[in-house]
C-alpha cells in the first residue's frame, strides 16, 4: 500500500519510511511539518497515512489537526496517529467524525512491528485501532458503570474497542472463537446495545456506550 | 443582658475617655499643623526660610502621630505599626524636608490625620455625651417633673405630664442610655480605623508580605523537592532499564558468531526492556506536566491519572472557564499525588475525584476521597510538598484522614 509519513524527527522519520518499506510498503513521501505533509497528500492521495501529533511550528497538536483534515478530505484514506502520550480526549476529537479508516497508537507500539503494521492495515482498509491506554482511559471515564461485566468481558470489551477482529481476540486472550463470541453477546446484553454486528459498527457502539 | 453590662463595662468608658483626650490632643495638633503649615508655605518666597518650618511642621505631625498611636494602644487596645524610619525619605541637616517626602504616602497621612483628628473628635465627644445626657435626663424625668418651676418639662410651649407620657420618657430614655455605649463604642472603633488608615502602613498589606515571603520560601522547597523526586526516578527507573538494555544488546552482539539462538533471547530481552523505559518515562512525565494539560485543560488530563490508578477512580469535572495555566498545574499535581497515595496506602477499593470551578476569575475546588483504611500523615513529603504547592497559588489546603478511613483530601485555589 501506499503510505505518506508526517514526523519531525529525523531518526523516526527514517525509522518508520525503513520500516514499512521492508514490509513491502510503498512510502510516497515523509515530511517533517503539517503543511508539507498535507501538500504530500493531495499529491499522492495514498492509501494510509501516519502522523505525529507534536510537530513544528507550535509542537502542540497540528499533526493531530493536520489529520483531522485528511480524515474530513480524503475519507479513503486512512489516518493513524502516532504520538508519545495518548489521550482519551484527542482520540475522541478523532474518531467523533469518522469512526472508520482512523487509529491513534503510542509511538511505542512501533517497536512491535507485525502488530503495528497489522494495525495500520486495519485503519488503511476502513477499520480502527484504538492504543490499549487509550482504551483504558475511556473505560476509567466511561459514562456509564461497567460493574456488571466480569473481568474477562472488560478485557474482551477493551479489545473490541481497540479495534480487533474477533480472531485477533481470540488470539490474545488465547480462547476460541466460539467464546468469544460467547461474551461479545453477554456484553452486548449486558449494556443494552444492538447484538450481531461483526463489521466496524461494532466498534462504534462501543465507543458511543463508553462516551465519546 | 450585655447591653447593661455595657454601661459600666471598662472598654465603655475608656472609649469616652479616648474620644476626650482625642479633643485635646486634636486641638493640639491642629494647632500645631494649621499654624505651621501656614507659616511655612507664606515664608517660603522669603527666600525659603519657610523649608525649616515646614520641616519642624512634619516632624511634628510625626510626633503627634505617635501620640496618637500610644493614645489608641492604651484606651482602645488597637496597635498600630508606626511606618519604618528607614523606610522615610527623611531631612537634610535635621530640618529641611527631602523632596521624596512629598511623594510618601505616610507624610500625607500624618498631616491629614492632623487636620481630621480635632473635628473627628468633636463630633465623637458631642455624640456620646448628648447620648447619655438625653437618656439619663429622659429616663429620670418621671422622679422630679412635677418639681420643676413651671410644672413640668417643656417642650415649645408644650408642658408635659400625666402617667402615660412620664411612662413613656422613661421607655425611650432607657433605650436611648442602653444604646448610648454601643454608640460611644461605635464611635471608637470608627476612630481606630481611621486611624490605622492614615497613620499605619496597611495591616492586611503588611501581613500578606509576611505571608508570601514564607510561601515563596516554601515554593522554592516544594521545586526543589521535586527536582530530586524527579532526578531519583529517572536514575531508579528509565536510566537503570537503558543500562540493561545496552548490556544486553552487548552481550547479543557478542553471541551472534557462535549462538544464534541465545542471542536472538537477549534481543528479545532488550526488546522488552526499551519497551519498559518507554512506559516508565511517559509516566513520569504524566505526573509532572502532560501536554494534554496546556492543551485541552483539566478535564482531559484527569482522564490520564484515573486510567494509571490501579483503584476504579470516578472523575467529575464541571469547570466552565478554565482557571490560569498555574492553578490547573496545581490541581493536577494534586490529584496526581492523591491517586499515588490511594494507589500505594489506602487499600482503597473506589476513588472519587471531583473538581470543580465556582464564578469567574472565582475559585476551583478539587477533592480526592477513598474508601480506604485512612490514617494519611499529613507531614509525610508527599502531603507535605501539596501543601507547600497549593501555598504558592494562595489555596488552602484540607486533609482528612482518621484511621480507619476515610481520607478526603480538598483544596479551594483562587483562579483570579
Amino acid at each position: 500500500m501506499r503510505v505518506v509519513i508526517a514526523e519531525d524527527s529525523v531518526l523516526l522519520r527514517e525509522g518508520l519510511t525503513r520500516l514499512l518499506t521492508e514490509a513491502g510498503h510503498e512510502v510516497a513521501a515523509a515530511e517533517g511539518d503539517a503543511e508539507k505533509f498535507l501538500r504530500a497528500v493531495a499529491a499522492h492521495t495514498p492509501d494510509a497515512v501516519v502522523v505525529d501529533v507534536r510537530m513544528p511550528p507550535t509542537f502542540t497538536d497540528e499533526g493531530l489537526r493536520a489529520a483531522l483534515m485528511v480524515r474530513d478530505q480524503w475519507p479513503d484514506t486512512g489516518v493513524l496517529v502516532l504520538s508519545q502520550w495518548v489521550e482519551e480526549r484527542y482520540a475522541t476529537e478523532l474518531i467523533s467524525g469518522r469512526p472508520h479508516g482512523v487509529g491513534y497508537l503510542l509511538k511505542d507500539r512501533v517497536a512491535d512491528v507485525a502488530e503495528f503494521l497489522d494495525a495500520l492495515h486495519r485503519v488503511a482498509t476502513g477499520g480502527s485501532a484504538l492504543d490499549p491506554e487509550v482504551v483504558a482511559q475511556l473505560l476509567a471515564r466511561s459514562r456509564h458503570p461497567l460493574g456488571e461485566l466480569t473481568p474477562r468481558e472488560r478485557e474482551v470489551l477493551a479489545l473490541m474497542a481497540e479495534g480487533r477482529s474477533n480472531s485477533a481476540i481470540a488470539a490474545a486472550l488465547v480462547v476460541g472463537g466460539g467464546a468469544v463470541e460467547k461474551h461479545i453477546n453477554n456484553i452486548f446484553t449486558k449494556l443494552g446495545l444492538a447484538p450481531g454486528d461483526r463489521d466496524h459498527r461494532r466498534v462504534l457502539a462501543v465507543l458511543r456506550y463508553l462516551g465519546t | 443582658m450585655f447591653l447593661l453590662r455595657d454601661l459600666v463595662s471598662p472598654r465603655t468608658w475608656l472609649a469616652m475617655i479616648s474620644h476626650l483626650a482625642g479633643l485635646f490632643l486634636g486641638i493640639a495638633i491642629m494647632v500645631v499643623v494649621v499654624t505651621g503649615l501656614s507659616l511655612g508655605f507664606s515664608l517660603l518666597v522669603l527666600a525659603l526660610t519657610g523649608l525649616p518650618i515646614l520641616g519642624l511642621t512634619l516632624r511634628a505631625a510625626t510626633w503627634c502621630a505617635a501620640a496618637e498611636r500610644a493614645r489608641l494602644d492604651m484606651m482602645l487596645g488597637v496597635q498600630i505599626p508606626a511606618w519604618p524610619a528607614d523606610a522615610r525619605a527623611g531631612y537634610r541637616w535635621g530640618i529641611v524636608p527631602r523632596w521624596r517626602m512629598l511623594t510618601e504616602r505616610a507624610t500625607w497621612g500624618e498631616l491629614g490625620y492632623g487636620l481630621l483628628r480635632l473635628p473627628f473628635s468633636a463630633i465623637a465627644v458631642t455624640l456620646s455625651v448628648a447620648a447619655w445626657a438625653a437618656g439619663l435626663v429622659a429616663l429620670t424625668l418621671p422622679l422630679y417633673n412635677s418639681l420643676l418651676p413651671s410644672g413640668g418639662a417643656k417642650v415649645g410651649d408644650f408642658v408635659l405630664g400625666g402617667t402615660p407620657r412620664m411612662t413613656a420618657s422613661a421607655v425611650i430614655g432607657l433605650l436611648v442610655l442602653l444604646a448610648a455605649p454601643q454608640l460611644t463604642r461605635g464611635l471608637a472603633s470608627a476612630d481606630a480605623a481611621l486611624s490605622r488608615r492614615l497613620l499605619g502602613p496597611r495591616r492586611d498589606l503588611a501581613a500578606r508580605v509576611t505571608e508570601l515571603e514564607i510561601s515563596r520560601e516554601r515554593v522554592v522547597d516544594a521545586a526543589e523537592t521535586e527536582r530530586r523526586r524527579i532526578e531519583r526516578d529517572l536514575h531508579d527507573g528509565a536510566q537503570q532499564r537503558l543500562v540493561a538494555l545496552a548490556m544486553d544488546l552487548g552481550r547479543a552482539k557478542a553471541r551472534f558468531a557462535d549462538d544464534l539462538d541465545a542471542a536472538a533471547g537477549l534481543v528479545d530481552q532488550a526488546h522488552a526492556q526499551a519497551k519498559e523505559a518507554l512506559v516508565e518515562l511517559r509516566n513520569l512525565v504524566r505526573g509532572v506536566h502532560p501536554p494534554v494539560l496546556t492543551e485541552r485543560g483539566l478535564d482531559a488530563a484527569l482522564s490520564g491519572l484515573a486510567a494509571l490508578c490501579p483503584v476504579p477512580v470516578e472523575v467529575h469535572v464541571d469547570v466552565p472557564v478554565r482557571p490560569k495555566s498555574s492553578v490547573e498545574a496545581v490541581a493536577y499535581f494534586m490529584v496526581a499525588e492523591a491517586l499515588t497515595n490511594v494507589a500505594k496506602h489506602s487499600r482503597a477499593s473506589h476513588a472519587k475525584v471531583v473538581v470543580e470551578g465556582h464564578g469567574y476569575p472565582g475559585m476551583l475546588t478539587v477533592m480526592i476521597s477513598d474508601d480506604g483504611i485512612g490514617g494519611a500523615d499529613v507531614h509525610s513529603p508527599g502531603l507535605s510538598g501539596l501543601a507547600d504547592r497549593v501555598s504558592g497559588v494562595d489555596g488552602r489546603l484540607s486533609v482528612e484522614s482518621p484511621s480507619g478511613g476515610p481520607t478526603i483530601i480538598a483544596a479551594e485555589l483562587p483562579c483570579g
